[in-house]
């Protein structure tokens, strides 16, 4: 109840954001821009919009996550409404699930409003409703979630600056990191192949939410790999917010 | 009967800037506030009165000692259950109406529909701002807020209510209006822990006192043990006598028109400017004798003179 009434003013709050208009409004024109880009371009169009228009879901859904994760929590510090919400029987970690899960929904609003956009455009080549394309968006808005997880974390103990650019670093090293993998593979064992292994199990690897490829080009897709990138998202936010629960239980509120 | 406060040898200290620097902010409270009483916690700026206050509601992890609420640990559940807090300079969620506002921190002790209902209808009536209920927060003026923050600091009926600076930038209508609701508090049973500058509001309402200065409580004690009822000096304000005829009596003479002002330091000399005044034919307009006040103290306390 406590956890869903800080998640509900938490959308609230988010929701009156301009900056989160202002990147929809972008998106919007991203995923519509996709339809001259497929003109100037040889080959398949439709392949070209659905390509350039997950891409601006997932580009636009990671500022809005990092730019709004960010600001929220810092807000509730620096303007001290967090005195009074912690002076009543209300958990620390109960904050962060609540900030986090108002965050969460105010992702899903926007992803929903985004993917529709590019559903409409893709119906309007296609004239057929892309289901394949709900999973790549489905598989976004789960590296959504981590990466407002994460954007929670660092403004959990950082200024609203310094957590954007600790989010989008996350983000762009998890998006790098695969490199990593194909390295170790490449290596001969030993104490480097070792410490290059630990060094990619810690690193975040956001391209396993990364169906985008697959489903633009119709290629199959195992099932396992579904579930095995669904737990890994799963595991990895719980990860991280219990990290940020952990921070914001000790820290001092001046 | 627990005390409703008990904080034991509470310290704290920060380390604050670039280069860190250990600044020690409490050095060592002890003071105990009894259930039902209103108790008036004062000190200078940067005293660490605001710091006890985050120390209490758990906002920030003492160094050292304890804290006690209704005789449980002050980070229990049960003791949350049992406190309300408005905080300095309040800043609430602006986009909000005064009733959506009150509904949300209900939610946080999870008051059911009706009850939540009628306590919000009841605390927006006690506080006057029942017409106020579907107003945005953004367009309360300063005094409304700190009403609306009060309110939202009852949503529990808590037994023990902590104020910090409640009547700070308030005009003198919306002081008289806070500090008549926290002397209803006290009738009603509740306890009341509260700083403020304004030394005549503390003076008016609080049962005991606390004084801290430099992170140490100075001067504790029931506020009449601490002022004395001892005449300082009296002033008298006469017309119809030249203030020649005050010379020797009187220590300090000003002439404003036909009147003439008096401080006399001795108590016993103001029957003779009486007599005097009654023989020159002249008029006493006014005479106040003038005690000791928790200015006096607290003056002498923070400086030392």
């Amino acid at each position: 109840m406590k956890i869903w009434a800080i998640a509900g003013i938490t959308f609230k709050e988010a929701k009156r954001d301009r900056i989160l208009y202002l990147l929809f409004f972008f998106a919007a024109v991203a995923i519509l821009a996709s339809r001259v880009l497929a003109v100037l371009t040889v080959g398949d169009r439709v392949k070209i919009i659905k390509d350039v228009g997950l891409a601006s879901i997932s580009i636009f859904g990671v500022l809005m996550a990092v730019l709004i994760g960010t600001s929220l929590v810092y807000k509730e510090i620096d303007k001290k409404t967090i005195f009074t919400l912690l002076a009543k029987p209300l958990r620390r970690g109960e904050f962060i699930l609540g900030k986090f899960l108002g965050l969460v929904l105010t992702i899903f609003v926007m992803t929903a409003g985004m993917s529709l956009i590019f559903l409409a455009i893709v119906y309007l080549h296609t004239f057929r409703i892309e289901w394949p394309m709900l999973v790549a968006i489905a598989y976004i808005f789960l590296e959504l979630v981590l990466v407002t997880a994460v954007a929670i974390l660092f403004s959990s103990f950082s200024t609203p600056i310094l957590s954007s650019i600790f989010s989008l670093a996350f983000y762009l090293i998890g998006h790098l990191s695969w490199g990593l993998e194909a390295l170790i593979k490449k290596m001969r064992p030993g104490a480097g192949r070792t410490a290059a292994r630990a060094l990619y199990t810690f690193l975040p690897d956001l391209e396993n939410f990364n169906f985008r490829t697959e489903v633009v080009h119709g290629l199959p897709i195992p099932a396992g790999i579904y579930l095995a990138s669904f737990l890994y998202g799963v595991c990895y936010t719980a990860f991280i917010l219990g990290l940020a629960i952990l921070v914001f239980r000790r820290r001092d509120f001046i | 009967m627990a005390d409703a406060i008990r904080i034991e040898n509470l310290k704290k200290s920060f380390r604050l800037g670039f280069i860190p620097k250990t600044r020690e902010i409490l050095k060592g409270i002890s003071l105990s506030v009894q259930e039902g009483e209103i108790f008036g916690y004062l000190g200078p700026n940067g005293a660490g009165k605001t710091t006890t206050i985050k120390c209490l509601l758990g906002l920030i992890f003492p160094d050292a000692g304890t804290i006690e609420i209704f005789g449980r640990p002050h980070l229990s559940p049960r003791a949350r259950q049992a406190l309300g807090f408005l905080p300095e300079n309040p800043y609430f969620y602006d986009y909000l109406t005064a009733a959506e506002f009150l509904a949300f921190y209900a939610d946080l002790f999870g008051l059911g529909r009706k009850e939540k209902e009628e306590r919000i209808a009841r605390l927006l009536k006690l506080v006057g701002l029942e017409r106020a209920a579907s107003l945005r927060l953004r367009k309360f003026s300063r005094g409304m807020l700190q009403r609306v923050g009060l309110a939202q600091a009852l949503i529990n009926d808590p037994k023990l209510v902590i104020l910090d600076e409640p009547l700070g930038g308030m005009d003198p209508l919306g002081r008289k209006e806070i500090r008549d609701i926290i002397v209803r508090f006290r009738d009603e049973g509740k306890t009341v822990f509260f700083t403020s500058h304004i030394l005549q509001d503390i003076e008016m309402i609080c049962d005991h006192v606390a004084i801290i200065v430099g992170g140490r409580i100075v001067k504790q004690g029931a506020l009449q043990d601490l002022v004395s009822e001892k005449v300082l000096f009296t002033e008298l304000t006469v017309s119809g006598v030249g203030p020649e005829a005050f010379r020797g009596l009187g220590e300090g003479v000003s002439v404003r028109g036909d009147r003439v002002f008096l401080r006399i330091a001795e108590e016993g000399r103001v029957a003779d400017v009486l007599a005097l005044v009654h023989e020159k034919g002249g008029r006493v307009l006014s005479l106040s004798p003038r005690t000791e006040t928790l200015e006096d103290i607290f003056v002498e306390t923070v400086t030392g003179k």
